[in-house]
């Protein structure tokens, strides 16, 4: 399956700001950064030379995934405003 | 208390089956009930595998059959156990003249569910995320959003799984990952006729696949397939547990079920016509938080109620949602709505199927952790390998095939294995049928 290719399928309207703040500094001590895996969307890539987390909220399906299992229980997550985010027609 | 402005008798906080199911419960009554959805429209943000149950959604729409956009009537279930490269199958099938259940699209159903709402008086209000509760001297009084605050005497919760909200007032702990699986669908486009062919089915016709193992063999995660009008939904959930390592992802878990032997000729030539994810609660009875305090109640997925042996959770969420609705309407007779007024919602849902099934498989889960490298991956690979052997022609006597099969079965699992595998099935029966 294209991740990308599903997720065009999609109407997104994204917000400037994201609504998905990890704390950088739990990402870089995290042992299984287990949110990279298991996020349907592939919002969460581990960048090894920045020693960053990269988010890509814009693609978020909002289903909560990452903050659950965040080993750390630091990723500040909210729903994104009112107009913003993901929809789906069908569901 | 000092009167307000934006001040109404209920607020209801998400407008899926279980919000809709109490706003038009208070609406009947004559009081006013106010719907906040974050969505664009309602069903813009939820995502389900695919059944809604008629009994349950006629409680409220007496007459949806007639008017509610619904995809196809199911009328075969087909209990599917994948093995790496083969698969048995158990199917059950019967027309029953009301059906059972609707196959239907969120987007489209909870969309009708939430204007006929508003035929009968509710307010919808759209395109706005309810941030936190107002909570006055231990008692919940609004609702603060991205741009106003509103209050109410009552706030029913029906903000889905991940209920920030119940969680700011401490009616319910954090959700730990074991206790809720990430799905992933895709809805596949695919020609009416084709659809009715591969699943030998007639037009308005549904067939539910309900898949075991396959690329989720030895995990703790369920397949599904459902028919459409002119698409197909096929997903998956699994305990988030599951991905807390460096396994496949959800959505390579899926492509895996989909190139199955026995799924991708269902599937062949379609066209992913939208993606989706979501989380399903899983936790059950153990896991229920506690459903109502001074002001509040809380309804559907955000109280857990997910019957996950038997794939129901829209038929909990409007029972849930209406019994809310009612306990409101009675809190609002009395204008009384302290913790005490508000509890009556527990004690009569307690009375209905959907605590009652929740407290009868209290268990499962437990035992599932437990023994999930045995009971979903062993004994499913047996499965097959049992009719392997039996639809084996070969040359070699029947006898030393049973025998074979038997003894690579002991040898495997060990009697100590045995055992305990039949001790634990004996103990979750007993606590499903007995006490």
């Amino acid at each position: 399956m294209n991740l990308d290719k599903n997720l065009s399928t999609l109407k997104y309207t994204p917000d400037k700001e994201s609504h998905l703040k990890p704390c950088q500094e739990d990402c870089r001590t995290c042992t299984k950064r287990p949110c990279v895996n298991a996020c349907p969307a592939g919002v969460y890539e581990w960048l090894e030379d920045e020693q960053r987390l990269l988010v890509k909220y814009e693609n978020c399906l909002e289903c909560g995934a990452c903050r659950i299992i965040c080993e750390k229980q630091s990723l500040e997550w909210e729903y994104p405003k009112g107009t913003k985010g993901v929809m789906f027609k069908r569901g | 208390m000092s009167k307000r402005e934006n001040k109404t008798d209920v607020i209801i906080v998400g407008a899926g089956p279980a919000g809709i199911a109490a706003a038009i419960t208070v609406a009947r009554a004559g009081f006013e009930a106010i719907v906040i959805e974050r969505g664009t429209f309602a069903g813009s943000k939820n995502v389900f595998g695919g059944a809604v149950y008629t009994e349950s959604v006629k409680e409220i729409f007496p007459d949806f059959e007639t008017s509610a956009p619904l995809e196809r009537k199911n009328i075969e279930h087909k209990f599917t156990i994948l093995g790496e490269d083969d698969s048995t199958v158990i199917s059950y099938r019967k027309s029953h003249e009301t059906p059972v259940s609707y196959t239907v699209m969120r987007g489209k159903f909870d969309r009708w569910m939430a204007e006929e709402a508003k035929k009968e008086g509710v307010i919808l209000v759209e395109e706005t995320v309810v941030r936190e509760l107002i909570v006055e001297n231990e008692k919940v009084i609004g609702v603060k959003t991205e741009l106003e605050d509103y209050y109410a005497n009552i706030v029913i919760l029906a903000d889905g799984v991940n209920s920030l909200l119940a969680k700011q007032i401490g009616l319910r702990e954090d959700i730990k990952p074991k206790d809720v699986a990430v799905s992933v669908k895709e809805v596949i486009k695919l020609d009416k006729q084709k659809i009715n062919d591969r699943f030998l089915i007639n037009d308005d016709e549904g067939c539910i696949y309900e898949l075991f193992g396959g690329s989720m063999l030895g995990k703790l995660g369920l397949g599904f397939i459902y028919t459409n009008k002119d698409s197909v939904s096929i997903g998956l959930g699994i305990t988030l547990d599951e991905l807390d390592g460096t396994g496949l992802k959800p959505y390579e878990l899926l492509e895996k079920i989909k190139q199955h032997p026995t799924i991708a000729p269902l599937i062949k030539d379609g066209e992913v016509i939208e993606y989706s994810a979501h989380l399903i609660p899983e936790g059950g009875y153990k896991k229920m938080p506690t459903l109502s305090g001074a002001g509040v109640m809380v309804t559907g997925d955000a109280a857990m109620l997910v019957n996950n042996m038997h794939w129901e959770g829209t038929n909990l969420a409007m029972v849930s949602g209406k019994i809310a609705g009612e306990t409101a309407v009675v809190a609002l007779n009395k204008e009384d709505f302290s913790e005490n007024s508000l509890s009556r919602y527990q004690e009569k849902l307690e009375g209905t199927f959907v605590i009652k099934d929740l407290h009868t498989y209290r268990n499962l889960m437990d035992v599932m952790h437990d023994k999930k490298e045995v009971f979903m991956d062993v004994y499913f690979k047996k499965i097959n390998a049992f009719f392997e052997m039996f639809t084996s022609v070969n040359g070699v006597p029947k006898r030393q095939l049973y025998r074979k099969f038997i003894f690579g079965f002991i040898k495997e699992r060990g009697f100590c294995g045995l055992l305990s595998d039949a001790w634990a099935v004996f103990k979750l029966v007993w606590s499903i049928l007995i006490k």
